[in-house]
C-alpha cells in the first residue's frame, strides 16, 4: 500500500516537474529563437566585414536603440492588453520639442524639472489616449491613429516652424545622452533599468499579471472581476510617461530638435515588440523579449550600414522580420495547442 | 407546492418573486426559488423555460424588474458579476470562460492572488494552494500547464477550483455536463458530491433528466418563465417531471391544414457527420410539414445545413426523387429546389439595410437582370407579389428591413427563399422572437405553402408549434434520431421523452 503511494507520488512529481519544464521551454522558445538568429546575423556579417565585431560597434548598436526601446516598454504593455498604441511617435516629438524649447527660454531649468516635465507632459497625452479607448470604447488603433495626427498637429503649432539646436541648450542637458557611468553609455542603462523594472513589475504585480488576463480573454476578465477600463488606462498613461521620458532623452540625444522629430518611430517600436514574441492580439509575450527584439532590429540596420548596403533595404527587411514573427508566433501557438492536447491524452 | 428542505433554516440564496423582462418578452414571472447548504437542487425546464435569465440574476450578470435576492435571509442587490462572487456565488459555465494564455494556477486565482507583506504576489504560495485544491478535490491536473490545450472537463475542474479559492458558498453549474464524455460526467459528479459534503450549495441546471434524478435532492421545474413546482426528487419521477415542463395550452396556435400528401420528394439514408449526427433517415413528401424536434445540441440544425450543403456529411445518402445526389455546396441546394430559411434571420437571412424589396430579390438576381442590371421595375413587381401574398405590414418596398418588426423580417426572409421557386423548405425556428399574432401567421403561411405542393421541414424547439403545424414528428437526441410519430400519435409527453433521451432507456 505504501509502496504504491509513492510510486504515485513519484510519478506525480515527476509529470509535475516536466510539464513545469516543458512549458518554461516553450515560453522561452521565442526569445531563443531570436538569440539564435540575433547569433546568425553576428556570424555572417563578421565574415563580411571586421568592423563589425567590436565592443565599440556593439555600444553603438544598443545606443541607437536605447531611446526606441524605452518606448517598446510601455508598447507591450498595450499590447499585451491586446490594444496598440500608435501615437507614441508623436509623443516623443512633442515631448522632445517642449522641453528643449523650455531650455531654450529658461536655461537654468534644472535637467530634473526637465524630466519630470517631459514625465508629465508623456502621462497626460497617454491618459488622454486611455480615456478614448478605455470609457470611450474606441478601438485604440483608430483612436491612436487619431492622437497620432493631432499630437503632431499640435507638436507643429507649437514649433511654429523653429527648431532648437544644440547651442541653445545647456550642456548639462545634453549630459543626459552623453555620460558614461562605469564606462556604459547613460542612455542604455535607463533603458535597461526601465526594462528590468517593468518587467519585475508584470511578474510580481497583480496588475501585471492581469494585463495579461484582459488581453487573453476579455470576457473571463470581466467575470472574474477584473477592472478593464483602470487597466486600460493604466497601460497607456504609462506608455504616454515612458514615451514622455524618451522624448526628453531624445532631446538631448539629437540636440537639434523640430517638430518633426521621431516620426514614424511608432512603427519601428511595433516592429520591434512583436518581432520579440510579443503576441499582436494580446495575452502573451514579456518585455525581455520586446527588447531581444529590439536589438535583432537594430543590429540588422547597423549590419546593412557597414555593408554599404542600401537604406532602403532596410524598410524591406525591417517588413519581413515583422512577417517571419508574427507567422512563426501562429505556427508555434498551433504547436503548442496540439503538443499539450495530445500530451493530455496519453 | 413548496417542501421545505431538510438541512438548513435559512436558506444561503433566495429568490423572492422574481420577474424579468427583456423588451416584450417575458422571461421570468414571480419565480421563488431557494438554495440551502449542502443540497444539489435541480433547476430544470424546455428550451426557453428561463432557466439561463434565472441563472444570469443569480450571476450579476441581470438584475431582476421586480422581486427580491436574499443571501442569508439578508435581501441584497448584485450589480455586477464581481459583486456576486464577492457574495460567494459561483458560476461554471457550459463553455468555461478562462485565460487561455496562463497556467491553471492563474487561472485559478486570477484577481485575487496570495501577496507577500511587500504586496508581491506569492508565486509558490499560489502554486501550492492550487495543487491542494486540486489534490483535495481528487484530481490529477498539473497547475503549471497553460489553460489553452486543456479539454472541456480539465477547464470545469479550473472553474470549481476557482470558486472554491474564493470560498464559494453558492454554485451554479449550467448545463455543466453538456460536452464532456460518460466517464468525465462521473467524474464531475464524484466532485458534485464532495462539495455537497462541504456545505455548497449547488443550483444544478440541465435537461438531461437521467443526470437530474442521479444528483439532485430537490428540483425545481421552469416553464413559460414561471415556476411549476418544486419537490424533492424522491417523490417525483422522470415522466411527471417531463409532464410538468411541458403541460401548456394549445389552443392559441394555428393548426395545419390538411393538404394532400404526395410523393416522397427528399429522402435522406443514414447521414452521419461525425461527433454531430449519426446514422439519420428519413422521408419528405409533396405537400408534408415533418416537424423536427429536439433539445438544443440535438443535432437538428446541423442536419439542416447538409442538406443545403453548408457542411458535408461522411456517409450516407440523400436522394431527390428518388435520384441519390451530391449537394456539395448551396448553390448546388438551390439547383435541387431546396431552401434554407436559418434560425439566426439578422446573420444569415437578411441584410438589414438594404430594402425589403432588394431582400426578397437578393437570390434570384440573375432572373430579373438583363445585361448583368438589374431591372428595378421588375424587381419592384416580384417583390410586391410575394410581400402581398405573405401580407408583409410596415411600409414600402423601397423601406430598409432593419424598420420592420421581427414577424415581418421573418416573412420577407420567408419571401426571399420562396422567390427561388423551391419544392423543399427547411425552416429553421420560424418564430423564435416574434410575438404571437405574427406566430400565427407565419404558421398559416407555412400551412398554405404545405397546401401548395411544397415539402417543407420544419425545424422547433417549441413543442406546441411541432405539433400542431406537423403531420408527422421526427425526434433527435443527441445526434441520434429516437423517435418518429405520425400526427395521430405525437403528444407533448411521448415527443419530450424521446428528445430527452427517456423513450429509449424503457425501450432497452
Amino acid at each position: 500500500m505504501s509502496t504504491t503511494t509513492t510510486r504515485v507520488e513519484e510519478t506525480r512529481w515527476r509529470t509535475r516537474l516536466g510539464g513545469k519544464r516543458f512549458v518554461a521551454l516553450v515560453s522561452r522558445v521565442r526569445e531563443l529563437g531570436l538569440i539564435v538568429v540575433l547569433l546568425l546575423i553576428i556570424a555572417l556579417v563578421s565574415l563580411q566585414t571586421p568592423r563589425f565585431l567590436t565592443p565599440g560597434n556593439f555600444e553603438q548598436i544598443l545606443l541607437s536603440i536605447a531611446i526606441l526601446a524605452i518606448v517598446a516598454v510601455g508598447e507591450t504593455m498595450v499590447i499585451l492588453t491586446r490594444n496598440v498604441d500608435l501615437s507614441v511617435g508623436s509623443m516623443v516629438g512633442m515631448t522632445a520639442f517642449v522641453c528643449a524649447d523650455v531650455l531654450k527660454n529658461h536655461p537654468q531649468t534644472p535637467v530634473m524639472l526637465i524630466i519630470v516635465l517631459g514625465c508629465a507632459l508623456g502621462a497626460m497625452l497617454g491618459a488622454v489616449n486611455g480615456l478614448i479607448v478605455a470609457l470611450g470604447r474606441v478601438p485604440a488603433i483608430v483612436a491612436t491613429l487619431g492622437t497620432l495626427y493631432l499630437y503632431r498637429g499640435l507638436d507643429s503649432y507649437i514649433a511654429g516652424g523653429t527648431q532648437v539646436s544644440a547651442y541653445d541648450v545647456p550642456d548639462s542637458f545634453l549630459a543626459l545622452a552623453t555620460t558614461h557611468v562605469l564606462g556604459i553609455p547613460a542612455l542604455i542603462l535607463f533603458a535597461a533599468a526601465i526594462a528590468l523594472i517593468f518587467a519585475y513589475l508584470l511578474r510580481t504585480t497583480r496588475a501585471g499579471r492581469e494585463l495579461y488576463a484582459l488581453g487573453s480573454n476579455p470576457d473571463a476578465a470581466r467575470l472574474a472581476g477584473l477592472h478593464r477600463e483602470r487597466l486600460i488606462l493604466l497601460t497607456f498613461l504609462l506608455s504616454g510617461l515612458l514615451s514622455g521620458f524618451a522624448g526628453v532623452l531624445w532631446g538631448a540625444r539629437f540636440a537639434t530638435v523640430d517638430s518633426g522629430a521621431a516620426t514614424g518611430l511608432e512603427l519601428q517600436v511595433v516592429a520591434a515588440v512583436v518581432v520579440g514574441g510579443v503576441n499582436i492580439f494580446g495575452g502573451s509575450g514579456t518585455i525581455l523579449g520586446a527588447m531581444l527584439g529590439a536589438i535583432v532590429l537594430g543590429t540588422i540596420d547597423n549590419a546593412l550600414t557597414l555593408l554599404k548596403l542600401s537604406q532602403f533595404w532596410l524598410q524591406a527587411i525591417d517588413g519581413a522580420a515583422i512577417l517571419a514573427a508574427v507567422t512563426l508566433d501562429a505556427l508555434i501557438t498551433r504547436w503548442l495547442q496540439r503538443r499539450l492536447v495530445s500530451g493530455r491524452q496519453r | 407546492m413548496e417542501i421545505a428542505a431538510p438541512q438548513a433554516a435559512v436558506p444561503v440564496i433566495e429568490l423572492v418573486g422574481v420577474s424579468k423582462s427583456f423588451g416584450a418578452i417575458q422571461a421570468l414571472k414571480e419565480v421563488d426559488l431557494s438554495l440551502y447548504a449542502g443540497e444539489v437542487h435541480a433547476l430544470v425546464g424546455e428550451n426557453g423555460a428561463g432557466k439561463s435569465t434565472l441563472v444570469k440574476i443569480l450571476a450579476g450578470v441581470h438584475r431582476p424588474d421586480r422581486g427580491l435576492l436574499k443571501i442569508n435571509g439578508e435581501a441584497v442587490e448584485l450589480r455586477s458579476p464581481a459583486q456576486a462572487q464577492a457574495a460567494g456565488i459561483a458560476v461554471i459555465h457550459q463553455e468555461p470562460t478562462l485565460f487561455p494564455d496562463l497556467d491553471v494556477a492563474e487561472n485559478v486565482f486570477m484577481g485575487h492572488q496570495p501577496r507577500d507583506r511587500l504586496g508581491r504576489i506569492d508565486w509558490r504560495r499560489m502554486y501550492r494552494e492550487v495543487d491542494q485544491l486540486l489534490q483535495s478535490l481528487g484530481v490529477e491536473l498539473n497547475v503549471y500547464l497553460p489553460v489553452r490545450g486543456l479539454s472541456v472537463a480539465d477547464r470545469q475542474l479550473v472553474e470549481i477550483a476557482r470558486a472554491l479559492s474564493q470560498d464559494a458558498r453558492v454554485l451554479i453549474m449550467d448545463e455543466p455536463t453538456a460536452s464532456l464524455s460518460p466517464r468525465e460526467v462521473d467524474d464531475l459528479f464524484g466532485i458534485v458530491e464532495q462539495l455537497r459534503a462541504r456545505q455548497v450549495a449547488i443550483l444544478f441546471v440541465s435537461h438531461r433528466l437521467e443526470e437530474v434524478f442521479r444528483l439532485a435532492s430537490r428540483v425545481t421545474v421552469l416553464r413559460d418563465g414561471q415556476r411549476v413546482i418544486t419537490a424533492p426528487a424522491q417523490v417525483l419521477t422522470p415522466e411527471e417531471t417531463i409532464r410538468h415542463m411541458v403541460g401548456r395550452e394549445l389552443a392559441a396556435l394555428f393548426p395545419k391544414e390538411e393538404a394532400a400528401i404526395g410523393d416522397v420528394v427528399l429522402e435522406v439514408r443514414h447521414l452521419t457527420r461525425a461527433g454531430v449526427f449519426r446514422d439519420v433517415s428519413f422521408q419528405l413528401r409533396r405537400g408534408e410539414i415533418l416537424g423536427l424536434a429536439g433539445l438544443v445540441g440535438a443535432g437538428r440544425t446541423e442536419v439542416a445545413r447538409v442538406l443545403f450543403g453548408i457542411d458535408q456529411a461522411e456517409s450516407g445518402e440523400i436522394l431527390i426523387d428518388g435520384r441519390v445526389v451530391a449537394i456539395r455546396s448551396p448553390r448546388d441546394a438551390m439547383r435541387y429546389g431546396i431552401a434554407y430559411v436559418p434560425e439566426d434571420r439578422h446573420q444569415q437571412g437578411l441584410i438589414l439595410d438594404f430594402s425589403i424589396a432588394k431582400n426578397i430579390t437578393l437570390s434570384i438576381l440573375q432572373r430579373i437582370a438583363r445585361f448583368s442590371l438589374v431591372r428595378s421595375r421588375q424587381e419592384l413587381k416580384i417583390a410586391a407579389d410575394y410581400a402581398e401574398r405573405l401580407r408583409v405590414r410596415g411600409g414600402r418596398l423601397t423601406q430598409p428591413v432593419r424598420a420592420l418588426s421581427g414577424g415581418n423580417q421573418q416573412k420577407v426572409v420567408l419571401g426571399k427563399w420562396l422567390a427561388t421557386e423551391p419544392r423543399i423548405l427547411i425552416l429553421d425556428e420560424p418564430t423564435r422572437g416574434i410575438d404571437i399574432g405574427a406566430k400565427a401567421e407565419v404558421h398559416r403561411i407555412i400551412s398554405e405553402l404545405a397546401a401548395r405542393g411544397l415539402a417543407i421541414l420544419l425545424i422547433s424547439s417549441e413543442l406546441p408549434e411541432i405539433l400542431a403545424m406537423s403531420d408527422r414528428v421526427l425526434v433527435m437526441h443527441e445526434g441520434r434520431v429516437s423517435g418518429l410519430f405520425s400526427r395521430a400519435e405525437a403528444d407533448q409527453e411521448k415527443v419530450m421523452l424521446a428528445a430527452t433521451g427517456q423513450n429509449s432507456r424503457e425501450s432497452r
